[in-house]
């Protein structure tokens, strides 16, 4: 052991900024030809991750997706429909409001669920956060993922439809309408997906799915007609408020035109205000996260 | 102190000139804090340099790691890298930067190659480069058998070097390591040290950050001390622990020629350059138990205990306060231990004292150098509370 005296402290070292500072000239920024390009670039790459990460588990993002409506569809379409307590064409009014749900759900599980593990968890974002694109770029390759993958979600409800049901309705001339109506509320579901997975702390995320996942499902007329609920004012007017329902209206719209429905354009007006909204919010509740 | 500050900012001024990081006056206060995390921080370091960023936990380095690395947006002041602005063109710096950071970010939906191939891609590697790339790196980091493993299977040594291969892959100009080796094994630790040197013979710039004294005074050619957010010192290892002085010492056990006074023989040592005062103290000396200090060139063997003694026990600066009287001081075999106290290294005044004591017909049987580490200028400067 040392003896004390050798080892106190002789003159003492001051903090002073001034003296700690080397001094020296600022450099001036570099001029760089990369920005525009280094951020396609980037972008491509993190959004081929992320298809990449699908497309290696593409089997078990079938099932997920597919599942839930299969049994939906099943229950309240074929069974309910056998034992007579729905009509036997409710099943060609369910199957647009479970495609747009499914596209919706997908679409905001896509986003919300891996962001809440990437930010706290596991971290595995910080990777991209740190390429070389601006970092709201970063939430948007999130939403477009999540909107490319509810596509595919929404057009495999077709077949497990028509597999469930016997057909599936169809018509060519739906598909412009069908298009817009599925990728405008696939991204609203992205960006609810986004507000929510920024915004809500680890710890709360199964309750807060639970108190918004639930509401969701069965306010966004995916099950009824929004029309006819004129006999539910105060419902009806609840239904108003879910982004959902202008998508489950609009794909009915596009799908089955003979049922009453919303008038396209107002689905689509409501649909890109909250796509407008949600993208804002998720952006920003992703920019509090990602950059302290 | 205050002057030797001066001149390493002086000699390094060409350099600084061209900083590869150059931090200036930087703030830092999170929401809802009281405190700035980092304080009015100011420091540059030089292309090709390996700087330590060295603080008790809380003292602001990872914040200011946050800064330069693009992830946290700093209140005031001025930060750079690579020449860039961070501040104003985050983008364009994570070019130039990479960053290992504390806690394993790696991508688990990614094999450990994939990592490194997705890393190259998002800054623009081209497909084949970045594979042979990253097949030379996974070689280089003793990755390649388990290139094609699940991240979770990973030891965090394992996991530890392919964040570092990862970072490496779109070859930056200014490395960050975060506290990179606390909770690594020995081995990794020397892996890693290794590794940074290599990156810096190869002009990477290096800023690391870390309480590991061991680590800052091996591979740092400088380090700031920071505290609260503050710079307290910036320097050279060897500077700072040479900003102690009077707190190296030689001791010697001599066996005094045949009518020498022991006294006497003091009396010369003390003249000697470099000899502070001197002592004579206990031969078998509390203070030195074999292989407790650093032998000639050791700069960071002291051992914490030692420390507290110094400064608690001493705070006055009084030779031998509490130390043994001058009757015990010769043994039974009439050797005597003298402790001489040195403004230079102990390596320098060894030699003459040596000759001194040999002049004088003395026998010397024992020699042990002491002298400061840098976690001594640690402590000094930032007090032994705990954080």
């Amino acid at each position: 052991m040392l003896r004390s005296d050798q080892w106190r402290a002789r003159g003492t070292v001051t903090p002073s900024r001034a003296e700690a500072w080397n001094g020296g000239a600022k450099v001036s920024a570099l001029a760089t030809a990369l920005p525009a390009a280094a951020t396609r670039r980037a972008f491509r790459a993190i959004l081929w991750r992320d298809v990449f990460v699908t497309g290696k588990e593409f089997w078990v993002f079938l099932i997920q997706v597919g599942l839930q409506p299969l049994f939906m569809l099943f229950v309240f379409a074929k069974v309910l429909g056998e034992l007579n307590y729905v009509t036997a064409d409710y099943g060609q009014l369910l199957l647009p409001g479970i495609v747009a749900l499914t596209a919706f759900l997908t679409a905001l599980q896509a986003v919300a669920f891996p962001l809440v593990m990437e930010f706290s968890f596991t971290r595995e974002i910080e990777d991209r956060l740190l390429a070389p694109l601006p970092t709201p770029l970063v939430a948007v390759e999130k939403l477009v993922v999540a909107t490319m993958r509810a596509i595919v979600a929404a057009a495999v409800i077709f077949p497990v439809g028509a597999l469930v049901l016997g057909s599936a309705p169809w018509r060519a001339a739906a598909l412009p309408l069908l298009i817009v109506v599925l990728l405008l509320g696939s991204w609203v579901g992205a960006g609810i997906g986004l507000t929510m997975g920024t915004l809500v702390p680890p710890a709360r995320i199964s309750v807060m799915f639970a108190l918004v996942f639930t509401p969701l499902i069965f306010t966004g007329a995916t099950q009824y007609p929004w029309p006819s609920l004129d006999e539910l004012p105060w419902f009806q007017f609840i239904t108003a408020l879910n982004p959902l329902t202008y998508c489950s209206e609009g794909v009915r719209a596009a799908l089955v035109p003979e049922v009453p429905h919303i008038p396209p354009w107002i689905c689509i007006v409501a649909l890109i205000i909250a796509a407008t909204i949600f993208t804002t919010t998720g952006i920003k509740g992703f920019l509090r996260r990602a950059i302290s | 102190m205050r002057a030797r500050a001066a001149e390493a900012g002086a000699s390094l001024e060409d350099a600084v000139a061209e900083a590869a990081v150059e931090v200036r006056d930087l703030v830092k206060r999170y929401p809802k804090q009281q405190v700035n995390a980092v304080d009015g921080l100011s420091f540059a370091v030089a292309p090709s340099e390996v700087f330590g960023l060295l603080g008790p936990n809380g003292a602001g380095k990872t914040t200011t790691v946050g800064v330069l690395t693009t992830r946290v947006r700093a209140t005031s002041g001025e930060a750079n890298v690579a020449g860039i602005d961070v501040l104003h063109d985050p983008v364009a710096a994570r070019v130039r930067l990479a960053v290992v950071p504390q806690q394993v970010n790696l991508d688990r939906a990614l094999t450990p190659r994939q990592n490194l191939v997705f890393h190259a891609a998002y800054h623009g590697v081209p497909a084949t480069e970045r594979r042979a790339r990253a097949a030379e790196l996974l070689d280089q980091f003793g990755l390649a058998d388990r290139a094609d493993d699940k991240v979770d299977w990973y030891s965090g040594g394992m996991a530890q070097r392919l964040m570092i291969a990862r970072a490496l892959m779109h070859e930056p100009e200014v490395l960050f390591l975060d506290e990179p080796t606390t909770g690594l094994d020995p081995q990794s630790r020397l892996f890693l040290w290794d590794r940074v040197r290599a990156m810096r013979e190869r002009g990477v710039t290096i800023v690391l950050t870390t309480h590991d004294m061991d680590e800052a005074a091996t591979l740092a050619d400088r380090v700031g001390i920071v505290d609260h957010g503050r710079l307290l010192a910036l320097d050279t290892p060897d500077a700072l622990t040479r900003g102690l002085t009077g707190q190296s010492v030689l001791e010697v056990a001599v066996m005094p020629g045949p009518g020498d006074d022991v006294d006497a023989m003091l009396d010369e040592l003390v003249k000697l350059d470099g000899v502070q005062r001197g002592e004579r103290v206990a031969s078998e000396s509390a203070g030195f138990p074999p292989g407790g200090l650093a032998g000639p060139g050791g700069s960071s063997a002291g051992p914490p205990a030692a420390m507290s003694g110094g400064r608690a026990a001493a705070p006055d600066g009084q030779p031998g306060a509490g130390g043994p009287t001058a009757t015990g001081l010769i043994d039974a075999a009439g050797e005597a231990r003298l402790r001489l106290y040195l403004d230079v290294e102990p390596a320098v005044v060894l030699g003459a004292a040596v000759a001194v004591l040999s002049a004088r017909g003395a026998t010397v049987s024992d020699v042990h150098l002491g002298q400061p580490s840098l976690e001594d200028v640690f402590i000094n400067l930032t007090g032994r509370g705990l954080r």
